[in-house]
């Protein structure tokens, strides 16, 4: 079947919350290895194609299979999370009484029940893999502080480096550089575009310069009303009229 | 860099500092005081009140267990406390034989315990007749509780009952087991519960030497508690327990199950309440389903409050502290107790949230901004990690 070279693949999905359509008919697909863009007006249905995908929520209908034929509609958050898709939330969900190291060492990959947890230990394998993560998100010299203590940008890329430590096959990222700094926003987009080809990346952003810099190779999908409205290029996103309409016209782009 | 443990954690000083402490407030408890007692330099009164407090910081752990460290606040700890206590109790009830009331006035050749008689019974109910074995009863103190909170946990975390929701829901537990406790038809007592127990393991409890043993048998059981749940807090089971507690989002996101944990928590949590309720009743000399009632967990949650939720020093502290302030205002002035209760929780939420261990770091605190003058506003951007919240250090 052709659909099977596809990581991801979203077919015909519904979703209705209190009468409200969230989701209506939403057909997603990704390759292997691929950055995709995802944009679109608030309440386009984001998040909630996110909440989909990680098993926050069930579709109403359709179908959601990952890596080629995993059904992850039937799957709880934590299942789904260990067959290898990750989520960075839009406000940054790290640990913020623990230290930075001790958020890294809760996501590495590794055994998730409770009894493995009541005697594991790091190994070293384990120590390489968080020096070299902690040099990636530059929190080297941080590693003692609480995460609490980090700034929103530094949270963001911690977030990140929990996400990578799971070493996952998707990551899901939302507004990755929400209350970022022009410099660090920049540096995240380039560090994202780094992960591109070993990892499988699906951005929703809002920040129109992020777009154009993430999305300088890849698709950009645009959602609107729960659907898709159009995908393509960058350029091609941005000269497309109902694009303007629905979203680019309400003033929203560049707004930095 | 990194330490060998799990964790990385800048606190290692402070632990020594507590580990130092505890180990001689254990030599204390377990050595010197049962031997001031034995040389007659402290009242068996006193040792056994002291035993009662020591009961009460076990079961002010297991609350903080749930509360502080996994952010469960759990309103069902009497509960299992009692029932451990009821566990004991029944083994202790049937090692009254024929020194009972009935008994002695000769009414009773089966040597049931005296409420049944009094109650019409005739022969032993076939669920009491295990229990005339001590070794069925203890171990009874670990299973029933642990798989009354099993069940219910599994049910609780499995719906995702969270928050204020899940302290309701404990509450009602807690309320209706006390309820049916108060019912003859139990044949547990009714509201009068068990009471006049004579002998626990071929000892009589009414000598000083046995009242000791218990004693000691707290301190020790106590000090255990301690070190299984410090060790706890250092594995990575332990980090995940505080990441439940903080972020249960991302702790799902990041593949644990975190009802797992929960359960593991609770049921953990009940089984050492039971044993502080099963160490509890041979030195108090009774137990009834009052101690059962839902107020006395958040009599419980209030020596956790006021000792430092998310230490484990702290809930001993607590325990100890307000149980001694009760013993003596309930003498000195017993109608202001409950007020005096009331006003301490609320001046320690209010303005010493982080409980009596934190009170050293506070006064240091003070003390360096009245040295240096003016004060410095603190520096957010090179923020040490010495400064980290009361409920990490721990």
């Amino acid at each position: 079947m052709i659909m099977s070279r596809f990581l991801l693949n979203v077919k015909n999905v519904n979703k209705t919350y209190d009468g409200f359509k969230a989701i209506t008919n939403l057909n997603f697909h990704l390759k292997e290895g691929e950055l995709r863009t995802v944009i679109g007006p608030n309440g386009a249905g984001k998040s909630t194609f996110f909440d989909l995908i990680t098993g926050r929520a069930k579709p109403d209908s359709g179908k959601i299979e990952f890596a080629p034929h995993t059904d992850l509609t039937k799957l709880k958050e934590y299942q789904i999370n260990r067959l290898g898709i990750g989520r960075k939330f839009q406000t940054p969900s790290v640990y913020v009484e623990h230290s930075v190291w001790d958020n890294l060492v809760l996501s590495l990959k590794g055994p998730r029940n409770v009894f493995a947890n009541l005697i594991y230990r790091l190994t070293s394998e384990d120590r390489d893999q968080m020096e070299d993560l902690l040099k990636l998100i530059r929190l080297d010299q941080k590693r003692e502080w609480t995460a609490g203590q980090l700034s929103h940008g530094e949270k963001q890329w911690l977030e990140i480096g929990m996400l990578l430590a799971t070493k996952p096959r998707l990551l899901l990222v939302d507004e990755p550089a929400a209350g970022m700094t022009d410099e660090e926003t920049h540096r995240t987009g380039e560090l994202l575009l780094s992960l591109a080809g070993k990892h499988s990346l699906i951005i929703v952003e809002h920040d129109m310069t992020f777009v154009k810099q993430i999305a300088r190779h890849g698709v950009v999908t645009v959602l609107h009303q729960g659907s898709v409205l159009c995908e393509g290029s960058f350029d091609e996103v941005q000269s497309n009229q109902m694009v303007r309409d629905v979203y680019l016209g309400r003033g929203k782009h560049g707004n930095r | 860099m990194p330490s060998s443990s799990t964790t990385n954690s800048p606190n290692s000083s402070r632990l020594k500092f507590e580990i130092g402490i505890v180990a001689t407030l254990a030599l204390f408890m377990i050595v010197i005081f049962p031997l001031l007692n034995a040389q007659g330099y402290v009242s068996n009164f006193t040792i056994n009140l002291w035993g009662k407090y020591l009961c009460f910081a076990i079961l002010a752990i297991s609350v903080d267990l749930l509360w502080g460290y996994t952010g469960l606040l759990s309103l069902g700890q009497s509960l299992f406390f009692s029932l451990g206590g009821y566990m004991l109790g029944m083994h202790l009830m049937l090692m009254i034989g024929d020194q009972g009331v009935y008994a002695q006035a000769g009414k009773n050749p089966l040597g049931l315990p005296d409420f049944m008689i009094f109650l019409g019974h005739t022969f032993l109910p076939s669920f009491w007749r295990p229990f005339s074995s001590f070794g069925f009863a203890a171990l009874m103190v670990f299973v029933l509780p642990g798989l009354l909170a099993w069940l219910f946990g599994y049910l609780a975390f499995r719906s995702r009952i969270k928050g204020v929701y899940f302290s309701i829901l404990t509450q009602a537990l807690t309320y209706g087991a006390s309820l049916m406790f108060f019912r003859n038809d139990m044949i547990m007592g009714g509201n009068n519960g068990f009471t006049d127990f004579k002998k626990i393991l071929g000892s009589d409890l009414r000598t000083a030497a046995t009242q000791r043993g218990l004693f000691i048998a707290t301190a020790v059981t106590l000090l255990l508690v301690y070190i299984g749940c410090r060790i706890l807090s250092k594995t990575k089971f332990g980090l995940i327990q505080r990441a439940v507690r903080d972020g249960e989002n991302r702790v799902l996101f990041s593949g644990y199950s975190a009802a797992h944990y929960k359960l593991f928590v609770f049921v953990l949590s009940a089984v050492i309440a039971s044993i502080a309720g099963a160490l509890y009743v041979p030195q108090v000399g009774g137990i009834n389903p009052s101690v059962m009632t839902p107020d006395k967990s958040l009599e419980a949650v209030v020596w956790v409050a006021v000792g430092g939720r998310g230490t484990l020093v702290g809930p001993i502290l607590g325990a100890i502290s307000i149980n001694a302030l009760k013993s003596y205002a309930t003498r000195a002035f017993p109608d202001f107790w409950l007020i005096l209760l009331g006003s301490l929780f609320i001046i320690v939420v209010l303005l010493l949230p982080g409980g009596i261990v934190s009170l050293p770091e506070r006064l240091s605190a003070l003390w360096k901004k009245f040295r240096t003058k003016p004060p410095t506003p603190a520096d957010g951007t090179s923020a040490p990690a010495a400064t980290l919240s009361p409920i990490t250090k721990s």
